[in-house]
């Protein structure tokens, strides 16, 4: 199997309000196509860590390589262009544009990536919803969805790029049973059938334990993988 | 590409706030339209008083100054000084003449002057005006007219009756507009005028003027340069006064000085001779740019407080597009677009409006008082105010949106996505 990511030795320190040590010498690597979950109580560091991943936060020690593409010591611009083409992101809440309609959403990261045309990138973009079953709201301004439609947007507009890795921070986090049911499908799919690499943050056992992998954190350690 | 979407992205931020942004271009307008105004109206006012004073004052002026120092004698120059101290006690001048020596020969060396347009030799004195019970106080000047009129412009500044006709009529007298009045003497009457010296003579009225400026109208009065020397009993070569017009007024001070001390004669240039006037047109030119400098700079202030108060809504947005991999330069594209935008169509809609309410100044009916006669406030329209007030808008707009933007660029969003 192929490895997409590779962390080396990474320590971070938080400064305020005191010195602290949250995550210590993490070594680990995710393969492609795989579906990984960071478990761990509150203040483990695993947002901390996914953060890292995604080339988001900068400050820390060590190496972490994406797709052979050494992430560490980059230029903000190098790395907003990065993730720009390789992760995607679902949060735990939907963080859509309120001023733009779903399919505007979607189609942003596209067309910052600017390697198709217009019309390439809307027709991608309704494929996408299709795949969600969200092309009815296409044209609806996003803060006018409910809750389980936003975060399906949001996943559409995760996948519009088809990144390398698509990241969750607690993607079911504010969903009701039968919304978190219908997102873990869709990443199951992805990660199954398309060979996308996905890595969540969650505090849902059940939701962990569908997964491919776990990774289970405390105290700024891997204890489980 | 990138800027094109970011510019998209921007437009979408205007419109979908556009009460928010309709006040923050209002403040932009206000701003501009008030400068505009003010600089429009205070320059016309500026411009008015400058080109009354300029055509009621020669450019250059030269006449005799009267010396009140009379305490050397002639004697000091035959003896020598380093023996004999020569002291006059009570010196009394006696038949001193305030007139011009060798007028001839001046007036033709100075009409070989390129810049020199007209050159007008003069005899003024003062004088009292009798009509019937009336009697006042004024000045005469005896002119050789048509010469008079080029430095004045007096063809537009008459009021009734005919330049021309002082030339036929015997005894011709033009008279100051304010000054007719007092005397309420009109075409064809007859004024009676006496001299310093008691000699008196009579004047038919044949025209009247008016420059706008009190001080002149109410005391001035053209008569031919005869009349005058036959007033005062005096040679026909007998003039005080050589007025210059020139072509260019602005060389007027050097060429002032050169011929003060060539002919050994005062010679006063126009600014010299207004100089409280200059001195009052500086001091609004000055308030003029302070207080529309002000009004540009608070509508800065306005965008800056608006793009910070957008950026704080916007912070979550601005992480996400962030994680989307939008670089902190295109995120400031999008805010300096949207501050931009604001102070273009703000600055705009502020020429209007300043326009518009120049033309409104320009409509009203001027207070009437004695001493300037104008019937509507003076307002000027020029493109260079237009433009400037554009270009500082504009510049204005992209100061104060640039800070908030190169924060936003900034902002890291890590801290807002984890919440």
């Amino acid at each position: 199997m192929e490895t997409v990511l590779k962390a080396t030795g990474v320590n971070k320190f938080f400064y305020e309000p005191e010195e602290f040590h949250v995550l210590k010498d993490i070594n680990f690597e995710v393969e492609k196509g795989e579906f990984l979950t960071l478990m761990g109580k509150s203040g483990c560091g695993k947002s901390t860590l996914l953060y890292l991943l995604s080339t988001m936060d900068t400050d820390y020690k060590g190496e972490i390589v994406i797709n052979n593409y050494k992430v560490t010591g980059r230029k903000q611009n190098e790395l907003a262009a990065f993730r720009n083409e390789h992760i995607g992101f679902v949060f735990q809440f939907h963080f859509l544009l309120p001023e733009f309609t779903a399919l505007k959403n979607v189609m942003l990261p596209a067309e910052k990536l600017g390697k198709y045309s217009r019309s390439e990138i809307e027709d991608r973009a309704y494929e996408k919803l299709k795949m969600l079953d969200m092309q009815d709201f296409a044209k609806k301004l996003s803060s006018k969805l409910s809750g389980g439609q936003a975060q399906r947007i949001a996943i559409a507009r995760a996948l519009i790029n088809d990144p390398t890795i698509i990241m969750g921070d607690e993607p079911t986090g504010n969903l009701d049973t039968t919304n978190t049911q219908i997102v873990f499908e869709i990443l199951k799919e992805l990660s199954g059938h398309k060979g996308q690499t996905i890595i969540a943050v969650t505090h849902d056992p059940e939701f962990a334990h569908k997964s491919d992998r776990i990774i289970e954190m405390k105290d700024g350690d891997i204890i489980k993988q | 590409m990138s800027l094109i979407v970011n510019l998209g992205i921007a437009k979408t931020h205007l419109l979908s706030k556009k009460r928010q942004t309709l006040v923050a271009m209002m403040g932009v307008t206000f701003g501009i339209g008030m400068y505009l105004l003010m600089i429009s109206f205070m320059s016309g006012f500026n411009e008015y008083l400058e080109d009354t004073l300029l055509s009621a004052t020669p450019d250059i002026h030269i006449y005799n100054d009267i010396k009140s120092d009379f305490s050397r004698s002639i004697l000091d120059e035959i003896s020598d000084s380093n023996e004999v101290i020569n002291i006059i006690h009570h010196p009394k001048p006696k038949n001193i003449t305030p007139n011009i020596h060798n007028p001839k020969q001046i007036i033709a060396d100075i009409k070989t002057f390129d810049n020199v347009l007209a050159v007008s030799p003069q005899l003024s004195s003062q004088v009292f005006y009798n009509n019937g019970p009336v009697q006042l106080n004024g000045s005469i000047n005896g002119v050789n007219i048509l010469e008079e009129a080029k430095l004045t412009g007096l063809y537009d500044k008459m009021k009734t009756g005919r330049i021309e006709d002082l030339l036929k009529v015997d005894n011709g007298i033009l008279l100051g507009h304010g000054l007719a009045t007092k005397l309420n003497a009109s075409v064809g009457d007859l004024v009676t005028l006496a001299s310093p010296q008691g000699t008196s003579m009579s004047f038919r009225v044949v025209g009247t003027f008016q420059f706008g400026l009190g001080t002149l109208d109410n005391v001035r009065s053209y008569v031919s340069l005869k009349s005058v020397q036959q007033l005062l009993g005096k040679d026909n070569q007998y003039i005080t006064d050589i007025d210059i017009k020139m072509k260019d007024y602005t060389n007027a001070k050097s060429l002032a000085a050169s011929f003060g001390s060539k002919y050994a004669y005062k010679a006063d240039d126009w600014e010299t001779a207004n100089a409280s006037a200059m001195i009052s047109i500086n001091i609004r030119n000055v308030m003029t740019i302070v207080v529309s400098f002000t009004l540009l700079v608070v509508a800065g202030f306005g965008i800056y407080n608006i793009m910070n108060m957008t950026i704080q809504n916007k912070l979550k947005d601005i992480a996400i597009l962030k994680a989307e991999g939008f670089a902190p330069n295109d995120i400031m594209q999008i805010f300096l677009f949207q501050s931009l935008t604001i102070g273009f169509f703000g600055a705009i809609l502020g020429l209007i409006l300043g326009y518009l309410m120049s033309c409104g100044v320009w409509n009203l009916p001027f207070p009437k008082n004695e001493f300037i006669s104008i019937t509507h406030y003076p307002v000027t329209f020029h493109v260079r105010h237009y433009v400037f007030g554009i270009v500082f808008g504009m510049l204005t707009t992209l100061i104060a949106g640039l800070m908030p933007s190169l924060k936003a660029g900034k902002i890291d969003p890590v801290a807002i996505l984890r919440g």
